[in-house]
């Protein structure tokens, strides 16, 4: 594919890692730019896998001020006011994300989101966002979708001791090995917009409630105009009756979507650190794959909840659209 | 990891850092390489959890101090290890001392967390566990039909003779046809007296790879069903002399002496690159004269080192050679290395998740949320729409010998097997214990320490050879042995049967052992029907590793049988949903011990033994 070879240096480090995927798919890595915007403690530990698996550059977003929560979950940031003072939080992490691997470009990027434009996101080849109001990851995911390179987009949040990840490859080709032979395949991705849409009945009896739950507390927060996470028990109430109108409007039972799912989303608003590190693992490998175009990337949600151990993934995508 | 502010934890960890273990180990830097990991992720953590109390050890988990007393002021103790052998000793002192394991391992994108706890679920040993995998003597000497063979010949059979220690006994020149051949030959090898190097390197190369083949190819049994190899001469594949080659020689190529390398020399710079024959052969010739021009004293010591440029670059050349002769295809030194090394891939990713996995049971445990305890696998595809897939742990086996003291039975010929024969290849090779107690009833047949006298070592070391009927509290037919491991607190009851005779083949340590299962490693032979012995690919039995990766899981093939939440045998997809209070951090936890004992660089390696028995599928090992 290229003709440049991987330094020296480059194969004694990742020596481990070229005997799971290849040198190829190393050096697409070494090319990669990635954009990372919202950083609490899942993103902080997809962020130290991907520098360690050698991508060609980080940029982190996230212009808020270090505190006690910021640094509980956020194992990127030291617990000493002598080292964070004075800077964000996308500071503090570019400083310790370097830190882990010299040969990736790590920096920061002031400002907001939102109004950034296409040219902007075209520096990028993947793009993540946590922590943001579902307008916002329409509107990122838009305008990555809008540029003639493929941007691959991912949105990623932890509550309480759960965790989503949503992912966008667009129309992604890949190569997977079955038995001994390699097999081209490829896979169209709905927007994130059009995920969400999707209506509740057209998904299986059996798909994760933390979707349901999820959507419901996102259009909450969306409604009521609060910062992602910017909730309590005191929203208890309406929250539910929220419940019960999307339901209805889904033609859905309302005890599809349990209440005591939806108060302990309310109650736990920190991260839980190994769910940090479990589904930034998770987001970490989705991330390589789409890179390096090998292995199958899971599409398009996946969830992991400690109460039944299990991670999931769910395929929301409208049947009309689907095309494989 | 862990943000519980009463914490204390000690780490045991007796290996040094590598560069290669930075792409995943993310708490030691460039810096770091040569240092001890216990200490430097002691250090690591403070600076991130400054009030947790950890203590670092910079030892072998295996060592005497860290005995049951010691394994006893823990609520839980979390393994991160890299060879049966340490996690099946770890497991006995857990049992001993009672106190909840968290088992993990991880190969690429696999990897599993698992629970046990005494008397609540099985032990690590209940399930068998894959052994080592080993080669038939005549498939790495006569009959190689895959390019790990051949390595096995290049490094434990050619390294070994050229370089390794000269008293070793070493098979290279056993052959299926007569030997009569062999006393002459032993001097083959040796370097005669002012014997110029290219000209010795070339007779050594004529000798393993023409002359050797030629006789081997004239036994006409051998290669009834087979194609027979091809003999190689030196001047057949370079007929110019090695100094006047032109083309990729780098001439201006200063040879560092730290750095010794054949690669360099001859620039072929990417380890990526399969070699051609004769690229292998330059090599082959480069590196041999490089040993002896560089590194002369340590030839007649030396044993394979895969972080030995040199030696890899040998073995790969050395093998590369064999497999042209047999027609096996060639591989890259990045390949080579691999297989010679029993290198286990990892990445970052994988290992994250397992790590928060283990902390997730890890709280669990401490929180004493029995019913909540799980073995999760961390799957590379999508089974039953899961990536990640946890399982109830099963009842103990009553069978397993470890944790509810079933005796074993033990077929043997007590006239004609001594006592050493039993301790070999039946207490050690088997069960592990590797300091054992000898019972006969109340009468001491063997024991180890440092506390023996002259007069106990004489009588025990004149016990080993005897045989068994006639030991000074004889053993034949009906007799109860009990073999002890004093460290591990473990007793084993072993019923002794007679048998006069065992099938040489099927049975060549005359012996067999029952009530205790081996998972037998994938041959991938039918040969080894006609073989008394086996080699293995590094040979060390304390480094089980699997020499191929675990591709265990078939997808989509799982069978789910729904049960009720309770420990039966079988198994049960997860439990009923209930609150888990897993964020209260007021409460005052006291120690954790994590253990982390890489031999080698080598990472931890996945068992994927339950998933087996679920799908009845064996592992494809290649």
């Amino acid at each position: 594919m290229d003709g440049e070879e991987l330094t020296e240096q480059e194969t004694a480090l990742y020596d481990r890692q070229i005997r799971v995927w290849g040198a190829d798919a190393q050096r697409r890595l070494s090319k990669s730019h990635i954009l990372v915007c919202g950083m609490k403690g899942t993103v902080a530990e997809f962020c130290k896998n991907i520098v360690l698996a050698g991508v060609g550059s980080l940029t982190l977003m996230d212009d808020r001020v270090v505190t006690e929560e910021a640094w509980s979950a956020n194992f990127l940031i030291p617990p000493d006011e002598n080292v964070y003072g004075g800077k964000t939080i996308a500071e503090v992490c570019c400083d310790s994300l370097k830190d882990f691997n010299p040969m990736v470009r790590v920096s920061v990027e002031k400002g907001d989101l939102s109004s950034l434009d296409g040219e902007f996101y075209d520096k990028f080849d993947v793009v993540v966002v946590s922590c943001c109001s579902v307008t916002t990851k329409k509107l990122i995911n838009e305008k990555c979708r809008k540029l003639s390179k493929r941007v691959a987009f991912y949105t990623v949040d932890c509550r309480d001791s759960c965790g989503e990840i949503f992912v966008d490859l667009q129309n992604h080709k890949y190569s997977k090995q079955k038995i001994e032979e390699t097999i081209e395949c490829q896979l169209r991705y709905p927007s994130f917009e059009e995920a969400i849409s999707v209506p509740w009945r057209a998904l299986p009896r059996k798909a994760s409630k933390l979707y349901f739950a999820l959507r419901v507390l996102e259009q909450f927060e969306e409604a009521e105009g609060r910062s992602p996470g910017e909730i309590s028990i005191a929203d208890l109430p309406a929250v539910l009756k929220l419940k019960k109108e999307l339901c209805e409007a889904n033609a859905l039972n309302a005890s599809h979507v349990t209440d005591s799912l939806l108060e302990r989303l309310i109650i736990g608003t920190r991260e839980f650190t190994p769910v940090c590190a479990v589904v930034g693992g998770i987001l970490g490998q989705e991330v390589i794959k789409a890179i390096s175009c090998k292995g199958e990337p899971l599409k398009n949600f996946f969830f992991f909840d400690i109460m039944d151990g299990k991670g999931v993934v769910e395929d929301v995508s409208s049947p009309k659209k689907e095309s494989k | 990891m862990v943000s519980e502010r009463q914490l204390e934890a000690i780490k045991i960890d007796m290996d040094t850092i590598e560069v290669s273990n930075l792409n995943r180990q993310f708490l030691f830097r460039q810096s770091h390489v040569g240092q001890s990991k216990a200490k430097v992720a002691r250090d690591a953590v403070l600076k991130f959890r400054p009030q947790m109390s950890i203590t670092a050890h910079h030892a072998n988990v295996k060592d005497p101090k860290f005995n049951v007393e010691f394994f006893k002021q823990f609520n839980v103790v979390l393994n991160g290890l890299d060879n049966l052998d340490a996690r099946r000793h770890v497991n006995r002192l857990c049992l001993a001392a009672d106190v909840p394991l968290v088992e993990s391992g991880t190969t690429g994108f696999l990897g599993q967390v698992t629970v046990h706890v005494k008397g609540k679920t099985e032990c690590y040993e209940c399930q068998p566990k894959p052994a080592p995998k080993t080669y038939p003597v005549c498939t790495i000497t006569s009959t190689p039909s895959k390019f790990v063979h051949c390595i096995v010949w290049a490094k434990d059979l050619l390294f070994a003779k050229l370089f390794g220690d000269k008293n070793q006994e070493n098979d290279l020149n056993v052959r299926s046809s007569d030997a009569s051949s062999s006393a002459h030959a032993e001097d083959v090898f040796v370097r005669r007296k002012d014997e110029d190097i290219d000209q010795y390197g070339r007779r050594i190369y004529d000798h393993v790879f023409g002359y050797n083949i030629e006789v081997a190819s004239s036994n006409e049994e051998t290669w009834k069903n087979r194609n027979r190899p091809k003999p190689i001469y030196s001047a057949d594949v370079m007929p110019e002399n090695l100094t006047e080659q032109n083309g990729n020689v780098a001439k201006n190529c200063v040879v560092d002496t730290s750095s010794v390398s054949a690669m360099a020399s001859l620039g072929l710079k990417n380890p990526q690159d399969t070699w051609t024959l004769l690229e292998s052969s330059r090599i082959f010739l480069e590196a041999l004269k490089l040993f002896f021009a560089k590194r002369e004293k340590e030839i007649g010591n030396l044993s394979f080192d895969k972080d030995d440029q040199l030696a890899v670059e040998f073995v790969t050349a050395a093998a590369n050679i064999r497999a042209a002769s047999f027609g096996i295809s060639l591989h890259s030194l990045f390949e080579a290395k691999g297989i010679a090394g029993n290198i286990v891939h990892a990445v970052a990713t994988t290992n994250a998740i397992i790590a928060g996995l283990i902390v997730i049971e890890a709280i669990k445990v401490l929180l004493k949320d029995t019913d909540k305890y799980r073995m999760t696998y961390c799957l590379e595809h999508i089974t039953k729409k899961m990536l990640l897939m946890p399982v109830e742990p099963y009842e103990p086996n009553k069978s397993c010998y470890v944790c509810s003291e079933t005796p074993l039975s033990l077929e043997i010929n007590t006239s004609r097997s001594k006592l050493r024969d039993f301790v070999e290849k039946i207490v050690k090779a088997k069960l592990g214990i590797n300091f054992p107690l000898i019972m006969h009833g109340s009468n001491l047949l063997y024991e180890v320490g440092d506390d023996l006298d002259e007069v106990e070592v004489a009588n025990y070391a004149a016990n080993l050879e005897k045989v068994l009927s006639q030991l000074p509290s004889p053993v034949t037919n009906g007799t109860m042995l009990t073999v002890e491991d004093l460290q591990q607190e473990l007793t084993c009851n072993i019923n002794i049967k007679h048998r006069e005779e065992f099938d040489e083949e099927k049975e060549p340590d005359g012996m067999l052992l029952s009530g205790w299962t081996q998972a037998p490693p994938a041959k991938d032979d039918k040969q080894s029907m006609n073989d008394k012995q086996s080699i293995g690919n590094g040979g060390d039995s304390s480094n089980a590793l699997q020499t191929e990766p675990a591709d265990a899981v078939k997808d989509g093939e799982m069978e789910e049988i729904s049960e009720p939440s309770g420990k039966k045998r079988k198994l049960s997809e997860g439990s009923k949903a209930s609150i888990l209070d897993a964020t209260d951090g007021t409460r005052n936890h006291k120690e954790v011990e994590k253990l982390d004992d890489d031999d080698d660089d080598d990472d931890d390696v996945v068992m994927f033994d339950d998933l087996d028995s679920m799908t009845n599928k064996k592992k494809r090992l290649q």
